[in-house]
């Protein structure tokens, strides 16, 4: 088939390693990494820039993976929610969210906890609104939002070495 | 009328899906002892599910000549029969397999168009084959909140106790009847199950129109009259000078009673949920008492309240059978493992691992040693679905069944092996052990063996039917649930009275779950909710262009406003344990019910804060500037509709109340003239 | 999935090359920076270009020289989180930061640029829409039917001028640099936008944006003032950039009010100028500046809202920009 000889090739890092795919020139990042990467876990719910569920994280940036060609991620750092956890294991967010439900139906998490990180890079403390703003790009339609907070406080506190659990009334309510 | 084209061969006339005209009680009795009548006409815009994921699903008609279909789907039971019937294959041959869902809020409940056609692609083609649906397509399958227009008018004591009520509603169903006819009952059905209503009359019509049919949305029917019924309330509390969180406390339902309408009521934990928000909000201190002169917060700001209930389950299915809604199997492995199998669906309210602390409980293992199969329709006994908020009430009590069994067989082969009576063991930290002396045990490892050696394999099964209604009367299929969820709302809000923008500071919501198997999980379910109501009271609608084209006026992420997390509120949840007899470990549901609330309480704050009424769903700044407008021009301080359609409505069904000494029958027509 | 249409990527490194690919590319080609906005449109087919010439590798583009003094030099290629967060735009031009920051959404503002946010597509709800959806209203004027849907009478296009920086740099007196294969010019960001929703930059299309610069401080302030549903992603559907220069007695030297999210390009209001040129900035001129524009102010039905609301929000907009004027 023509298909062949119109595809594109590039070389980047991809979750720390090294790594190569060929794709169809026009194609979003989004489609080279769902479809020619395989790796599932970057999501949509768009494609049109409108809800954040394709945040992937490239040179350490959050970017819509949806309106960004797979061209341009030739020779650059991608970072999805494959390569979170590390032979250490979870990330503290990904822990902090599982533990206090900041993932409901799950979608969305992949783009909220890669836009965290990012994030926490460059404020270790930071407070409920300046987290607010940081997310405001990302929809939810499970959560409201609440449990995403915690669960971002409660990862930098943890980040930042200090010994920290959720508030009762995180988990609880209030009496 | 009558010369009209009939829009589908389904329905009760032309253009009209369903006509409901139920009668509880000698009303024109009712409405001589109030002491005040009062009505009002209120809307609700429709509005949509809006999950962040697509629908999507993917289809493989094998060599062998059986289907397997995987979907993004709430309910794979329904989809099952929906293919077996449309493609004229044996049941037998279809597996369907929901898929971990990425949000579903009633909007994958429905057997959809593209679940068949991807079936039927791979029939002819022997392949697999994929379609997820753009985001423009899921606004067209919809099956969303339904436009509601409302009139409701009641009869008061002079304390607010109720003596009688009448509630017409006209719902705009969109091309297709979805379904419909329970939404239309559903409007009608839960307006008795919060404050006692002694008498009650209802009248309800859908219609079909030329839009995206609508259909179950969190809430399925109920917001809307919640709605009407909340602000209504809220309007006679100022007219008979009474705080509306009082007047509602003293007129509550009694818990374990029936309704003129023939619900049966369980546990009833309403009152404590009032109580909390009214003390967590300082409603004392921020309520106008309907003194705009003597204001307590300054003029802008205001609170409001409203309670709400929800069934945990419906008590019919779909489809007329006498099967069980539910079925759980268990298999114990030698190794100490549990693999819990049940049809039911987790669309992220975490059902699945409600399966799992439910078994771990009963047989005293972590929940971390069990496995959780679901949503299989090969592998799992069947469950009907994740909707009418039925998941943690049904598969929970058709797990502990099933989990009570393998005990059963345990404890008979550990007790034998033990010389220790049946009666003295316990299943507590992976042990089986003699509770009169704690040492004398066996692992709970050891007990399967044990078991295995003497009855062969261990699997149980364990399956739900909800109790049955008092209600006899045709209609009286909807509403009812082995046990009911209450919540109560404050809301706190600011108005802009420049621009009419409404901003919802904070929430108090206390929410009445029975018992809470997760808290964690129960907590995201009453945020979420709130969430979900904030949306539908400010901003979120399904907009049409009727003048020139008729179309979707905007199905985008970017147009359809979904709150970000910038309008999002600070919301304190107050988790009320009153258990019901009905639930699992006395659980009800959290998943619906709390979303119920938000709207009327919003709405009531916004008239605390600036005296203006805005009957109408969603409360945008356009409708609050307009009747703030009117309201210093010295019309009526209000933005709402003014009347509803002139209906033939058929003859009502007449029903005598218990406290009539009715039996749940309808009275034979005969005897009826009104 | 909503997918691109086939197209040609070109990257080039320089300016020259950059002009040269256009060229070469004729009418079927476009230039991208972020996508942000392009992506989209070529998704829902409403624009279908055969070559996409990427701008964003440009150095000269990605640039910040200069400050408040000597006036500031911003390469168009700069992102909007970049304008965000730069130290010397925060000091010294703090209103070009806190529009920018009005821009959507966080993550849209690392991939958007400050380029493409000053040529951003006329918006409207009749043409922001899928292909089949268009299809189905039988299109409209600005892409590929013979109607408007907005004023069906007319044969003008009122899609609506939707760019937050838009209206802030002509009323600060921006000046932007256009390069082509012809050589260089440099205009008034004034005299790029022409009040028609198709044809709505003065600007050929084979031009090259390098480079936006933003006048000396001598003495004036600025703001920008937002209208829109949501505190994220929403375009807006009036917006507000006022500049003045008051002298040491608190008299208006020199007024500028120019709105956006209105009409096909911003509004510069003249009247509510005059209102406030040569007396005190008080409350009673602020109310006349703010009446002039709510009548000036003539939004069409193709936003989200009812244009009737967004026309009278005009007054309280426009207030609330003066009076922050009034205190900076
Ligand atoms: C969901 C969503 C919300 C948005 N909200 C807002 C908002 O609130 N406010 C707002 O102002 N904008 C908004 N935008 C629009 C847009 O994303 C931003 O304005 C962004 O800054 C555009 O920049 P870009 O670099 O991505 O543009 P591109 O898409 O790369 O380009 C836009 C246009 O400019 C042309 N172009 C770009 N650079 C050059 C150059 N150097 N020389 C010549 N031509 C050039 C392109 O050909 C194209 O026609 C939104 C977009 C989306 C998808
Ligand atoms: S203003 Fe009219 S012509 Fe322009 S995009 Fe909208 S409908 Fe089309
Ligand atoms: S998929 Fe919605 S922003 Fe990319
Ligand atoms: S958890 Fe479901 S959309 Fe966020």
């Amino acid at each position: 088939m023509s298909g062949r000889k119109q595809k594109a090739h590039i070389k980047l890092t991809l979750n720390g390693e090294p790594a190569e795919v060929a794709f169809a020139p026009h194609k979003t990042l989004l489609e080279v990494l769902r479809e020619d990467l395989g790796l599932m876990g970057t999501k949509h719910g768009c494609e049109l820039g409108e809800c954040g569920t394709c945040a992937v994280l490239v040179d350490g940036r959050s970017i819509l993976s949806c309106l960004m060609l797979g061209l341009d991620a030739e020779g650059r750092e991608v970072e999805t929610i494959e390569g979170m956890a590390t032979a250490e294991g979870l990330h503290p967010l990904q822990e902090t969210f599982a533990d206090l439900g900041a993932a409901q139906c799950g979608y969305c998490t992949p783009g909220f906890l890669l836009v965290a990180k990012e994030l926490l890079k460059t404020n270790a403390e930071p407070s409920r609104d300046e987290i607010k703003e940081a997310l405001s790009g990302n929809l939810c339609r499970c959560t409201g939002y609440l449990k995403i907070y915690e669960a971002v406080e409660l990862a930098a506190a943890k980040m930042r070495g200090e010994e920290a659990e959720a508030v009762k009334e995180t988990i609880y309510g209030y009496e | 009328m009558i010369d009209e084209p009939r829009i589908h061969d389904y329905g009760d006339g032309a253009n009209v899906h369903k006509k409901v005209s139920l009668e509880f009680g000698d009303m024109g009795e009712g409405f001589k002892e109030a002491d005040l009548i009062r009505e009002d006409i209120l809307f609700y815009e429709g509005n949509t599910h809006l999950p962040m994921e697509q629908h999507a699903a993917v289809a493989h008609f094998d060599a062998d000549h059986k289907l397997t279909l995987w979907s993004a789907t709430q309910t794979p039971h329904y989809v099952h029969r929906a293919l077996a019937k449309t493609l004229e294959l044996p049941a037998s041959h279809i597996r369907v397999i929901a898929t971990p869902n990425g949000g579903g809020f009633g909007g994958k409940s429905d057997p959809f168009n593209h679940e068949i056609i991807v079936s039927k692609l791979s029939m002819m083609t022997g392949r697999p084959v994929k379609v997820t649906l753009t985001r423009e397509e899921v606004f067209y399958c919809h099956r969303g909140r339904h436009p509601v227009l409302m009139k409701i008018r009641t009869g008061v004591k002079k304390d607010g106790a109720i003596t009688a009520m009448d509630f017409q509603s006209f719902l705009d169903g969109g091309a297709y009847g979805s379904y419909g006819v329970a939404s239309t009952f559903y409007t009608g059905a839960l307006q008795t199950v919060t404050y006692n209503v002694p008498r009650y009359k209802f009248r309800g019509l859908r219609a079909f129109t030329n839009k995206p049919p609508c259909g179950p949305k969190r809430g399925h029917g109920t917001p809307q009259p919640r709605f009407a019924l909340e602000v209504h309330l809220d309007k006679i509390a100022e007219e008979l000078k009474l705080d509306p969180a009082e007047m509602r406390l003293k007129h509550l339902v009694q818990p374990f009673s029936v309704t003129a309408n023939y619900l049966r009521i369980g546990s009833m934990g309403l009152g404590k949920c009032i109580e909390k928000v009214v003390e967590g909000s300082e409603w004392k201190k921020k309520f106008s008492n309907w003194d705009r002169e003597n204001r307590k917060l300054p003029e802008g700001k205001g609170v409001g309240l409203a309670c709400s209930s929800y069934i945990c389950g419906a008590g019919l299915p779909i489809y007329w059978n006498n099967m069980p809604h539910s079925g759980v199997q268990l298999r114990l492995d030698r190794q100490g493992g549990v693999c819990v199998q049940c049809g039911s669906t987790d669309i992220g309210q975490g059902s699945d691992s409600i399966l799992a602390y439910i078994v771990a409980e009963i047989l005293g293992i972590d929940p971390f040693d069990i496995r959780v199969i679901t949503a299989d329709t090969d592998l799992t006994p069947v469950d009907l679905g994740s909707y009418s908020s039925r998941v943690t009430l049904m598969t929970g009590n058709a797990a502990i069944q099933a989990a009570e069994r393998a005990r059963e067989l345990l404890t008979m082969a550990v007790a034998e092996k033990l010389s220790v009576p049946i009666e003295n063991l316990s299943f507590a930290d992976r042990r089986v052990f003699d509770v009169e002396n704690p040492e004398t045990g066996v692992t709970f490892a050891e007990a399967v063996v044990l078991a295995e050696s003497k009855f062969g394999t261990i699997g149980t099964v364990g399956s739900y039917t909800p109790p049955r209604s008092p209600g006899r009367y045709k209609g009286a299929g909807v509403g009812p649930s082995p046990a009911y969820s209450y919540s109560a709302a404050v809301a706190e809000v600011d108005v802009d009275a420049s621009t009419g923008i409404v901003t919802v500071e904070r929430i108090w919501i206390g929410h009445d779950i029975g018992q809470s198997i997760n808290p964690a999980l129960v907590m995201g379910q009453v945020e979420g909710s709130v969430y979900m109501g904030l949306g539908e009271a400010l901003m979120e609608e399904m907009t049409y262009r009727a003048n020139r084209n008729v179309v979707h006026k905007f199905p985008s992420l970017l147009e359809y406003k979904s709150p970000t997390t910038l309008e999002m509120c600070d919301v304190v949840t107050y988790l009320i344990e009153d258990r019901d007899p009905n639930g699992p470990f006395g659980a009800k549901e959290v998943g619906q019910g709390p979303l119920l609330p938000v709207m009327p309480a919003i709405a009531n704050a916004v008239y605390d804060a600036v005296g203006v009424r805005i009957d109408e769903v969603p409360i945008t700044p356009e409708k609050v500037l307009t009747a703030l407008r009117d309201k210093a021009k010295g019309r009526e301080a209000r933005f709402g509709p003014k009347r509803v359609p002139d209906v033939e409505w058929p003859q009502p069904l007449k029903v005598l109340t218990p406290a009539e000494g009715g039996d749940g029958k309808e009275m034979p027509r005969v005897a009826v003239h009104s | 999935m909503m997918r691109l249409p086939k197209f040609t990527y070109r990257v080039p490194r320089t300016v020259a090359d950059a002009v040269k690919m256009m060229s070469d590319a004729g009418a079927e080609g476009q230039f991208v920076a972020g996508g942000t906005d392009l992506y989209p449109n070529m998704k829902r087919r409403q624009q279908t270009p055969k070559t996409v010439i990427s701008v964003t590798r440009l150095k000269e583009l990605n640039q910040i020289a200069g400050d408040g003094r000597s006036g500031l030099r911003i390469g168009a290629s700069v992102s909007l989180t970049d304008i965000c967060e730069h130290m010397l735009i925060n000091r010294d031009y703090p209103f070009v930061a806190q529009a920018a920051r009005t821009i959507s959404t966080p993550i849209l503002r690392n991939m958007g640029t400050i380029g493409g946010n000053l040529l951003l597509d006329t918006r409207c709800n009749y043409y922001d829409q899928n292909y089949e959806w268009r299809k189905g209203i039988n299109f409209c004027l600005k892409k590929d039917g013979e109607v408007c849907w907005v004023a069906p009478g007319s044969r003008k296009c009122w899609a609506v001028q939707s760019s937050d920086l838009v209206p802030l740099m002509v009323a600060v007196g921006a000046k932007l640099k256009l390069v082509s294969t012809l050589g260089e010019r440099v205009v008034d960001a004034a005299g790029l936008y022409n009040d028609d929703g198709i044809d709505y930059l003065r600007k050929r299309p084979n031009e090259l944006l390098t480079e936006i610069q933003l006048p000396p401080r001598n003495g004036w302030r600025a703001t920008y003032k937002k209208l829109r549903r949501r505190g994220a992603f929403d375009f807006p559907v009036l917006g507000v950039a006022a500049r003045l220069d008051l002298s040491d007695d608190g008299t208006v030297k020199d007024a500028k009010l120019i709105l956006g999210g209105i009409a096909p390009a911003p509004v510069e209001v003249k009247e509510a100028e005059q209102a406030l040129i040569g007396a005190p900035l008080d409350e009673e001129r602020m109310q006349a500046a703010a009446e002039s524009c709510y009548m000036k102010a003539r939004p069409l039905d193709n936003t989200d809202f009812l244009m009737n609301w967004r026309k009278q929000m005009a007054r309280p907009y426009v207030l609330r920009a003066l009076q922050e004027l009034r205190e900076q």
